[in-house]
């Protein structure tokens, strides 16, 4: 589809917003001030001060002398990005693609939305009185690219409106600032004598290169159309969004749930189409006395499974307070991925663990415990037990390296070693008694020791010699004594898991 | 003429306990779990799978003893892939340890559900899912309702389930085919060696529906049961001690 750019332009942003506060105003010329290098400037003015003369940037003191009766207010740094940040915001019903253009701009991607409003003309015309009603004075044009619109709206002449494939032709006679050059280029432009676009819009790029910087054949390009230009929306735009409008507000669960069952057979069949699954669904419900109420799910691997989906929102459902009523319902799909259909099991037995009815068991169970409360361990390269495995990040994981068995380890572990009392006979050697919760152990056999040392790029701390010790009774415990066996007694003897 | 009544006499039993429920697990043929001389207890000399079984335990100790076990037995289940699934409240086991026992620990999935009333959503959901292989449960209050729920789950996705009950306040009656109880014994030397031996362990067969009782001593010996050379010099020694 062939693009269209609408830049908007505030002449009197930050003084139209404080008219709009303080509506006094409205009749007296007014500038804001701001203090520079130890005096105040001019940092905006309205259309009646303009009128007297008074241009930003004007030392406050010679705007008096220009105009005595003029009153002086204090700028607020942030107003004018807040003002249009909000204005942006508003502006979605032009267009879904509204980006935020400082110091006093709006662009709006207008690609495939003029024709609704029947035509250019009429669109930018709706965009202009729109604003004069809330008390803006707009310049608004629309061209093929953001740069083009940008510079016709704040220094053309003639019309407006930009037809397609025509702004070279458009450009030719304004001056070399409408390309949004850099203050010191535009500088050198003039002192060079290439006082409008045309001058220089056909000189050879290398030798622009050379002279004006790479920053100028960008803002070129930009506004002729031959380079992109990525603009940062103010509403990120969802790509896979489904509504349901319903004409009577919903309120019963039945009713909630059909319509959730209507947005996921949209959704899950434009997603099969596409081949794409979704990791994370937002069913969005909006009361009619303006209230939002929101359900998230994810899932584990990429889904298009509607019915699967469903269960999953169906358990969270209860949770939604339908009080007057629903009459909207929006689904959107994030973090949308490939998916990729492998191929059915002739033999479906036993499933490996990428297999997709344990994603999807996960997901259910996921929903009821919460993901944190799952997992999968694989091994990791460290040498003390609590750091030797770590829970896998997906499904898909794989190991990279082996599992270690050729150490003796408990298959219960303590997450935190309690301490036990030991008589020891000899350094080194396994103790001949311990006392654990109380009850006297007497040890018949041990294995050991095994030293693991702290791993000191990681943590600091003493060292550790592990034990598997077998009572009289034949249960069998992992002990370890921390740090060195030596008579200042600066060493403790911990219980840390039970072997099988 | 005698033969003759006997071989019938052992059809229609085994057509009785396939009505009663002792279906083949996935795949419809029966599985050597490696029990040796214990598979003889069970009806049909065959360990039931598409069932639930229980496991008593008193002490960490033995909670410790029972995981190794079970393992052991999932591990033939396991032998050709699949994935295990296990509920418990606590993060206590440690997955290295697995692979001791014959199950690569990466197939094993630990479900950790905080609230008590959770844990036979979880199990009833993971019984269901026929991708698995087999679901173990740290589940001590189960009631004699959820216990029939897991039986009818099992019934439909062929998988085999257990329960470990850690200290029960009242050992009341389930829809399981079989209570066991597993605990801790001492380990007999390796080829005269100093150190701890193979894992050993006493296994209790306290009731097994249409089956037969028993107790037997047996240790894992890296990658099957076996019978512990000195077993009979060990009970000698525990009967001697204990009176």
């Amino acid at each position: 589809m062939a693009k269209r750019f609408v830049s908007v332009w505030f002449r009197h942003l930050s003084t139209d917003g404080y008219t709009l506060r303080q509506p006094q105003l409205k009749n007296k010329a007014f500038v804001l001030s701001r203090p520079d290098h130890g005096r105040m400037i001019v940092s905006a003015v309205n259309a009646l001060a303009q009128a007297k003369g008074i241009t930003a940037g004007m030392a406050v003191a010679d705007a008096r002398a220009l105009f005595p009766g003029i009153e002086v207010l204090d700028d607020q740094p942030a107003l004018a990005s807040k003002l249009l940040t909000k204005m942006a915001e508003w502006c979605i019903r032009f267009s879904p693609f509204v980006a935020v253009d400082l110091p006093d701009g709006l662009l709006i991607d207008a690609s495939g939305c003029t024709h609704l409003w029947g035509g250019d003309t009429t669109y930018l015309a709706d965009i202009y009185t729109s604003f004069k009603n809330k008390g803006y004075t707009v310049r608004v044009s629309i061209a093929d690219t953001a740069g083009a619109a940008w510079a016709i709206a704040r220094y053309g002449k003639g019309s407006v409106i930009v037809e397609p494939g025509k702004q070279p032709e458009a450009l030719l006679s304004l001056p070399p600032e409408a390309l949004r050059l850099e203050a010191a280029t535009v500088e050198r432009l003039y002192k060079l004598g290439l006082n409008s676009v045309a001058q220089f819009i056909h000189m050879p790029r290398h030798s622009l290169q050379r002279r004006f910087g790479k920053h100028c054949i960008m803002r070129i390009e930009q506004a002729l159309g031959a380079e992109e230009e990525w603009l940062q929306p103010v509403i990120p735009v969802v790509e896979y969004q489904h509504r349901l409008p319903c004409l009577e507000p919903i309120t019963t669960a039945a009713g909630i749930e059909i319509a959730l069952k209507q947005l996921l057979l949209e959704l899950c069949g434009r997603l099969q189409r596409e081949q794409k699954g979704l990791r994370q669904l937002v069913f969005k419900c909006y009361r009619i006395d303006g209230h939002t109420q929101q359900l998230e799910i994810s899932t584990n691997s990429p889904s298009h499974h509607a019915a699967h989906l469903f269960k999953l929102l169906e358990i969270k459902l209860p949770i939604l307070e339908p009080d007057l009523g629903f009459e909207l319902f929006v689904l959107e799909a994030l973090g949308v991925q490939d998916y990729w259909s492998k191929q059915e099991q002739l033999w479906s037995g036993a499933g490996s663990v990428q297999d997709l009815r344990i994603a999807e068991m996960i997901d259910r169970i996921a929903a009821r415990i919460g993901a944190a409360n799952i997992s999968r361990y694989l091994p990791d390269e460290h040498y003390l037990p609590e750091r030797s495995v770590k829970a896998a990040a997906s499904l898909n994981e794989t190991i990279t390296t082996t599992w270690r068995d050729d150490k003796p380890r408990p298959i219960q572990l303590l997450t935190t070693p309690e301490p036990i009392t030991v008589t020891a006979p000899v350094p080194d050697y396994p103790p001949m008694s311990f006392r654990y919760k109380g009850v006297l152990h007497t040890i018949k056999k041990a294995d050991g020791p095994e030293r693991i040392e702290q791993e000191w790029w990681l943590q600091r701390g003493q060292h550790r010699d592990y034990y598997a010790v077998e009572d009289a009774e034949g249960r069998r415990y992992w002990l370890f004594r921390l740090g060195h066996y030596e008579a200042a007694k600066n060493y403790q003897w911990f219980m840390h898991g039970f072997f099988a | 003429m005698l033969q003759e009544k006997k071989d019938i006499i052992a059809r229609l039993q085994r057509e009785v306990l396939a009505m009663q429920g002792y279906k083949p697990g996935k795949g419809g043929y029966p599985v050597d779990m490696g029990l040796g001389t214990i598979a003889a207890a069970f009806p049909n000399q065959t360990f039931p799978l598409a069932a639930v079984h229980e496991f008593v335990t008193t002490s960490m100790e033995d909670a410790a003893a029972t995981a190794g076990f079970i393992t052991t037995l999932f591990s033939q289940l396991l032998q050709t892939g699949g994935v295990m699934a296990w509920i418990s409240p606590q993060p206590l086991l440690f997955a290295p340890a697995f692979k001791q026992f014959g199950v690569s620990p990466e197939r094993i999935l630990f479900l950790h559900p905080k609230k008590k009333k959770d844990i036979g959503f979880v199990m009833e959901e993971a019984l269901q899912c026929e991708a698995l292989s087999a679901v173990i449960a740290d589940w001590t209050d189960i009631s004699f309702t959820e216990s029939r729920r897991l039986q009818l789950a099992v019934e439909k996705s062929k998988l085999t389930g257990c329960i470990i009950r850690h200290s029960p306040r009242q050992l009341n009656t389930t829809a399981c085919v079989s209570r066991w109880k597993i605990s801790t014994l001492p380990s007999t030397p390796v080829d005269e060696l100093p150190g701890i031996g193979f894992p050993t362990w006493r296994v209790e067969l306290l009731k097994v529906r249409n089956g037969k009782p028993g107790s037997w001593i047996v240790e894992w010996a890296g990658d099957h049961l076996q019978q512990p050379a000195a077993s009979g010099a060990v009970i000698r020694e525990l009967a001697r001690k204990t009176g």
